[in-house]
């Protein structure tokens, strides 16, 4: 069973000053499980969608089934036989299972009306081929995830599909219902379907794929024979070398211990996470996506709530606060997501820079534009950030000048601790290299610092101590000598790996 | 890169275009008023005008209110019967304890019952939508058992004369309209107040995350917009003497029609007092010269709706612009 039966090549994909997809070719064999890996952003989701025609590639043919093929959309997609089972599933909880499996190309008569005993009986047999043990006539919102997610899969037999997509199929599954869903894997694949497997996971990657293919910034890295690799090599390919960049580091003068975590649980996020950081200091924060740390510093902030765990201020024990207290305090939070947490997109600079002082801008609740003016203009230079003036909506500047504000507005205050979630995602170099001056301008002045980021360079670059996160839990510490790629690549898989075995 | 452009070179012209632009309700307001002009000669009169300006000033006082809870991203639909409410009280009252102690207690029920709808909101977690759905028919029921199902009338009615103030063809309604739409366009831009309304409607997480509280500040809209539901009811019940179970049947929609057409968004974040200054004062010449040219009042409907869906499809193509 060697036939290939999906073929990419030469997938080219852009969006306005970004190179998505550069020159992606993937080949998929029947009847194997072919994973496929790569940080946020590397460009996985990107070239799911160019497959399932949500989006159209510039350049590159998609071969399916020996002849060059065109996707029209999705619905497109899965008639020719390649279905995408999304991480969110898919799926209208209201109707039944049967109309689901057949949702927008359910059988009707020349009228449009449905034949339902045909849609019920079609259900039934792509329901039995899976050994479910619902039947088609169930409404969908009361079935658990893990059946609503076969409700998905029996697409795949009701359209006889011959590519099979699964797009983190386990995030939301329990250990006993991944086994079923890899028994089921297994199944499609004794029958000759050709299976893509996306996933963070390497144990699962490790256990269930016959090839692993690695994507890094929109290229491929290279394709393995699972059976001839190990976690390792895959993690190593993953993060890769980015170009040498020239990072200032702090000078290493610290103060008095700032904030101590002890303990910090959540379940299912994070585990007996304990860190403590002094001021003058920056500590890093590494770790691959899903590995908790945005989870843990935003319970710190108060935007989450911890089962257990304490947090010590500046040597006094406090009660988990919400974000207002913990502003108060003296604590800054740089959200990952800038446009969902960090920017009301559709203010000015001005206006959000001041957003979470207002009190400190306003005079009987009356706000005082001047001084708000004032300290936009501070920023703006101070950061040098390019914006028409302090009205202009912030949904029209770039990424990078966005981040600027964010920091702008965590800044104003003077905060003691700032916690940088993040800081340099999908923005460009000059603005990156302008947050990193700004991390060791920041320390120097005596605040707290801590950064969190999955570009190795960067957390090493910046930081007088990283630590490795690794499945909700640290890992490592490193300092000195110590604090090095090889270090930190060892903990973080060789945590990973442990949990393979 | 290329939005950045230097924006002191801008001409007196330029800004007043791109005002237009964002506040395009008032180009069909300057529309509508030239058309009727035209047609018909009662139109253009002081003292036809001074009247659309009462008649639009009791909805334009609701708008007032609803505007701030729909930049919050929510809506009220119990205005109307609020309004009722208050307007009973007021009347029924005021042979017991006195003319300004029933305003008053009308206003505190106006006050009261736009806290309650904001509590239920924001601690439930229910949709205002649904919420407020629940106060339009509640409420209305519970001013149907307090009046008798009987319209009150006042017995004193030097009641009547309170609001017959004018300055030139402005009645004191009309004053009263502008002065809180001033206001409150005052609260919106130069309040924490106001800033934490646009920062709550346009994203509740980065708000919340900057240490806003959402929930207090839900409240406290739905409590102004409660009371100038009691405000618009109270002058109702001046202008008429009596205070009917049914008054303000509808409003809410006439209302909400009034913000919407004025460019404030349902999805909130994004609108302002100017905006429904203009939608209100649009609907009302609308009514008003539709009724000079003695139009059936089943084609009056279907004008309304038609501008509206017009104003608001305008508003999506204008927007479309500025955005590539």
């Amino acid at each position: 069973m060697n036939d290939i039966i999906l073929q990419l090549s030469g997938i080219t994909k852009t969006f306005p000053g970004v190179t998505a997809l550069d020159q992606v070719s993937l080949d998929v064999r029947a009847g194997e499980v072919h994973a496929l890996v790569g940080e946020n952003g590397a460009g996985k989701s990107t070239l799911m969608k160019v497959l399932a025609g949500l989006y159209k590639a510039e350049q590159g043919d998609i071969i399916y089934q020996g002849r060059t093929t065109d996707v029209a959309g999705p619905l497109d997609a899965r008639r020719k036989g390649i279905l995408l089972i999304h991480q969110e599933l898919s799926l209208a909880p209201e109707l039944s299972v049967a109309e689901n499996i057949y949702l927008g190309a359910w059988p009707t008569n020349r009228f449009g009306v449905l034949k339902k005993r045909e849609l019920r009986s079609k259900a039934q047999a792509a329901l039995q081929a899976l050994g479910c043990a619902f039947g088609p006539d169930v409404r969908v919102g009361t079935l658990s995830v893990a059946m609503q997610q076969m409700v998905e899969i029996a697409r795949a037999e009701a359209f006889s599909a011959s590519v099979v997509i699964f797009d983190e199929p386990t995030a939301s599954l329990t250990d006993t219902e991944k086994e079923q869903l890899f028994h089921t894997i297994r199944s499609l694949k004794a029958r000759g379907v050709g299976i893509i497997y996306i996933s963070h996971k390497m144990d699962e990657i490790f256990q269930i794929t016959d090839r692993i293919t690695v994507l890094r910034d929109g290229q491929v890295q290279g394709t393995l024979e699972t059976a001839q690799s190990d976690v390792n090599q895959v993690t190593r390919m993953m993060i890769g070398r980015t170009l040498d960049t020239y990072f200032v580091k702090a000078k290493a003068d610290f103060g008095a211990e700032v904030l101590r975590v002890e303990g910090l649980s959540k379940a299912g996020l994070f585990n007996d996470v304990s860190f403590s950081v002094r001021e003058g200091e920056v500590l890093g924060l590494y770790g691959l996506v899903g590995a908790g740390r945005s989870e843990a510093v935003e319970t710190v902030f108060g935007v989450r709530r911890a089962d257990s765990g304490q947090l010590v201020w500046k040597g006094g024990v406090i009660a988990p606060p919400t974000p207002r207290q913990a502003i108060d305090m003296g604590m800054a939070l740089v959200p990952e997501s800038r446009k969902e947490q960090g920017l009301v997109l559709m203010m000015g600079g001005r206006e959000n820079t001041s957003l979470p002082h207002l009190s400190l801008f306003s005079a009987l609740s009356v706000m005082n534009r001047a001084k708000e003016l004032a300290t936009f203009e501070k920023y703006r230079s101070a950061l040098s950030i390019k914006t028409t003036g302090p009205d202009q909506e912030v949904s029209q500047l770039s990424g990078g000048n966005q981040q600027k504000f964010v920091l702008a507005k965590w800044l104003c205050a003077g905060p003691k601790l700032i916690i940088l979630d993040e800081p340099t995602r999908g923005i460009d170099v000059g603005s990156k290299s302008a947050i990193h001056e700004l991390i060791a301008e920041l320390a120097e002045q005596g605040l707290a610092v801590i950064v969190i980021s999955s570009e190795m360079p960067e957390v090493l670059g910046v930081s007088h101590r990283v630590l490795a996160m690794s499945e909700g839990e640290i890992v490592g510490s490193f300092e000195g000598q110590e604090m090095n790629e090889e270090n930190l690549i060892d903990a973080v898989s060789y945590h990973r790996q442990s949990a393979v075995g | 890169m290329t939005l950045v452009s230097n924006s002191r070179s801008d001409t007196f012209l330029a800004v007043l275009g791109r005002w237009l632009l964002r506040n395009h309700i008032w180009s069909f307001f300057a529309l509508t008023v030239i058309v009727f002009s035209l047609s018909s000669p009662f139109f253009l009169t002081v003292n036809n005008l001074g009247n659309i300006l009462t008649q639009g000033a009791f909805i334009g006082i609701l708008a007032v209110g609803m505007t701030m809870v729909m930049i919050d991203g929510e809506i009220d639909l119990s205005v109307g019967a609020v309004l009722a409410m208050a307007s009973a009280l007021a009347i029924g009252l005021q042979d017991h304890i006195g003319v300004w102690p029933a305003v008053l207690v009308g206003l505190a029920s106006g006050a009261a019952l736009g806290f309650f709808n904001g509590t239920l909101v924001a601690l439930s977690g229910m949709h205002s939508f649904v919420v407020t759905l629940g106060g339009l028919i509640g409420i209305r029921g519970l001013v149907f058992i307090y009046t008798g199902e009987n319209a009150l009338m006042v017995t004193d009615f030097s009641y009547t004369e309170i609001p017959e103030v004018y300055l030139g063809p402005l009645s004191m309604t009309a004053i009263l309209f502008f002065a809180l739409a001033l206001f409150f366009q005052w609260v919106l831009t130069s309040t924490r107040h106001g800033r934490e309304t646009y920062a709550v409607g346009d994203n509740v997480e980065a708000a919340y995350d900057s240490g806003i509280n959402v929930k207090r500040h839900k409240i406290i809209n739905f409590t102004i917009c409660g009371t100038m539901a009691a405000i618009c009811g109270i002058l109702l019940s001046m202008r008429l003497g009596t205070a009917e179970p049914n008054a303000g049947k509808v409003w809410e929609l006439w209302t909400i029609i009034a913000v919407v057409l004025g460019g404030t968004r349902l999805i909130g974040g994004y609108g302002s007092m100017w905006m429904t200054i203009g939608g209100v004062l649009t609907l009302a010449v609308l009514r008003n010269g539709l009724r000079l040219l003695n139009t059936p009042n089943y084609v009056e409907l279907m004008v309304m709706g038609t501008v509206l869906i017009l104003a608001v499809a305008l508003d999506k193509l204008l927007n479309m612009k500025e955005e590539t």
